[in-house]
């Protein structure tokens, strides 16, 4: 009875209840969002890379190296020799190993060169492989296959030309040899999205005519005569190797981090993910504070909103009073309130988040490549909705205490 | 059935007033009407009466229990076990419905719900008594009018057989009409139960129906205490 009664008293005030419950789901959607973004951050992060041992490239920072090599974030200060590649290549642990080539781009997009081993052996989101959506793989020296998000952004279909740039964010064009789209792969939720892939011989191809950065004046080699010419590259920017048995990944590890002929790191992908995370962490810890005080804020302005409702309700307080309700009854009906406000605040902040994460799942993955999954409520968001619950209770207990003095004080002859 | 001793009481504040009555009794089963102004003490002497405030000196002893010697939960639910209580302008939950309001005491006095068997049932039963429309408990005591609302407080008060009733000013907002069917329907129940029934108002037209009219002046004072 006690409980319909609150709900009945609360219903009876439902633009000033509503409007706290509003703030209320509002900041519990925008904590949960934080959280689902960072997590979903970290996943999409994490799901970039997936079944690759080792990442190799030159002697700098193991976090430039994944995010230059993985993420086209960023740029290598140095190349790996096509000798060094080899050498790692030939090595017994090694199973695989993809060569990465990057420096190029085409529009906004970075242009990567590998060889078909990329394709056999890249994996993402525990271990799924790259598939083409339209076309075929490379097959000629200038065929290009390119990222969902390339395709859909540039709106390219099959058999259109590509004119790459020199450098990334550059006005000088290798227009004398143009791409042609080959295939276009299927959404990944990766920065492959945003690629534009190549042969290694093809970047090795648009640079024939190249010296010191610059096209050398006057000098184009024909497309057929770059056909018939070895273009087996002198450097590659990184390599991804998987090795023959996970227990030699750090024998190979140390095996490349001391190689003699030139200063090479390599990496594991996990390893350098976590210190990323570490770097990221004060930002991130920023982040949840900032949307923590959020929530405190609308727990502060439901507390503001009972405390201005107490005066209008002495009367109804008198009634209890009246009846035989002791000062704590009084006291445990406001906190009921406040509990029943914050849990449908929290609950309906949950039904937010839901739904803007329907709304904003495409937006977001399109603009930034960052998947956020919809998935049930997790135990976090549960403990969320139960501390911002438990949060109601205590900050109801100011005004309770109030209400608590003043029907003490009334008893039961207030006159309003 | 009620007996004030010596008692004394004062408001906080600086201006340190006390309400002093030396003593005031009336029997079980009578009615009495306390007449007096506004600002006599009336709604403090109720408060001392119902337990809701205690005296800073001197007994209160209601239907055999000295207030003063309860503990704060022990004198609330003897309030709820003991008093029926009407308002001044009935103060109804108007959000609650008809029977949430007529059955609200109950929740809180554990041995007067016992006396009723069927809450529902009981609330009908007095509804119907009262002149209430059939199905009325269902409705939103706020949806009501004044009339209807003073049925419902009456029968709040009824419930469950408390013998005594206290009612603050319950008539100060009807017209004479009004004023007489509430009495005529007030007494009437009092009778049937064999409740005790004090009243306090202003309106001396309203003492042809009690069996003792008492003045406030007669037997409180409000004094100034002296620094």
């Amino acid at each position: 009875m006690m409980l319909r009664l609150a709900v009945a008293s609360l219903m009876a005030r439902a633009l000033t209840v509503g409007m706290a419950v509003l703030a209320i789901a509002l900041s519990v959607a925008l904590f949960l969002g934080v959280e689902k973004v960072r997590t979903g951050a970290k996943a999409s992060f994490a799901d970039t890379i997936s079944g690759t041992d080792l990442i190799v490239g030159a002697r700098s920072g193991s976090v430039q190296l994944l995010l230059y090599s993985v993420f086209r974030i960023g740029n290598a200060t140095n190349n790996v020799t096509w000798e060094s590649y080899l050498d790692i290549a030939a090595r017994p642990e090694v199973e695989w190993i993809v060569p990465v080539s990057l420096g190029d781009s085409h529009r906004q997009f970075r242009v990567m060169g590998t060889n078909s081993a990329f394709f056999e052996h890249y994996k993402y989101r525990q271990g799924r492989s790259l598939e083409l959506a339209q076309g075929a793989q490379l097959g000629d020296l200038f065929d290009a296959v390119i990222g969902a998000d390339v395709a859909a952004t540039l709106n390219y279909g099959i058999g259109d030309p590509i004119i790459v740039s020199h450098g990334i964010a550059s006005f000088v064009e290798h227009e004398d040899q143009p791409f042609r789209v080959s295939g276009i792969l299927a959404k990944t939720g990766t920065p492959v999205d945003r690629t534009v892939i190549v042969s290694l011989e093809a970047i090795e191809a648009i640079h024939v005519d190249w010296q010191g950065g610059a096209q050398v004046p006057g000098q184009t080699t024909p497309a057929e005569t770059l056909r018939q010419m070895d273009l087996t590259p002198t450097a590659v920017t990184a390599a991804l190797v998987g090795v023959q048995s996970p227990l030699q990944t750090f024998a190979l590890q140390r095996a490349i981090n001391s190689y003699p002929k030139e200063p090479l790191l390599a990496i594991l992908p996990g390893l350098a993910l976590q210190e990323l995370w570490g770097i990221v962490g004060i930002a991130e810890t920023a982040l949840l504070a900032v949307s923590c005080m959020v929530v405190v804020t609308a727990l502060i302005g439901m507390m503001a909103i009972i405390f201005s409702s107490l005066n209008e309700r002495r009367r109804e307080m008198a009634i209890f009073r009246a009846m035989g309700a002791r000062p704590r009854t009084i006291v445990g009906m406001l906190v009921l309130e406040a509990m029943l406000m914050a849990a449908v605040g929290a609950l309906l902040g949950l039904a937010l988040l839901y739904a803007a994460l329907f709304v904003a799942q495409p937006v977001v993955d399109s603009a930034f490549g960052l998947w956020l999954p919809i998935e049930a409520p997790t135990l976090r968001d549960v403990y969320v909705v139960l501390a911002v619950v438990g949060a109601g209770a205590i900050v109801s207990l100011v005004p309770a205490t109030r209400a608590y003095r003043m029907s003490l004080a009334d008893g039961m002859m207030v006159r309003t | 059935m009620l007996s004030l001793k010596d008692v004394r009481f004062s408001w906080p504040g600086p201006a340190r007033f006390s309400l002093r009555v030396p003593d005031f009794s009336m029997a079980a089963g009578e009615s009495v009407l306390l007449l007096g102004e506004s600002g006599s003490g009336k709604s403090t002497l109720l408060s001392l009466v119902c337990g809701t405030m205690l005296p800073d000196q001197g007994q209160v002893i209601v239907a055999g229990n000295d207030l003063s010697s309860q503990s704060g939960g022990a004198r609330d639910q003897w309030r709820a076990e003991k008093i029926g209580i009407i308002f001044q302008q009935f103060n109804l939950l108007p959000f609650g419905t008809v029977a949430d309001n007529i059955l609200l005491p109950l929740r809180f006095a554990p041995k007067r719900r016992q006396q009723v068997g069927d809450p529902l049932a009981e609330v009908k039963t007095l509804c119907a008594t009262l002149g209430l429309p059939k199905g009325v408990e269902h409705a939103k005591a706020g949806m009501l009018s004044v009339g209807q609302q003073q049925r419902v407080a009456v029968a709040r008060a009824l419930i469950g057989r408390p013998p005594l009733i206290i009612a603050d000013e319950p008539t100060s907002a009807l017209d004479a009409d009004s004023q007489a069917a509430f009495l005529d329907l007030l007494f009437e129940q009092a009778r049937v139960d064999d409740t005790s029934l004090l009243m306090v108002s202003h309106d001396a037209r309203l003492a042809t129906r009690f069996d003792r009219v008492v003045a406030m002046t007669d037997i409180a004072h409000i004094e100034r205490a002296v620094a």
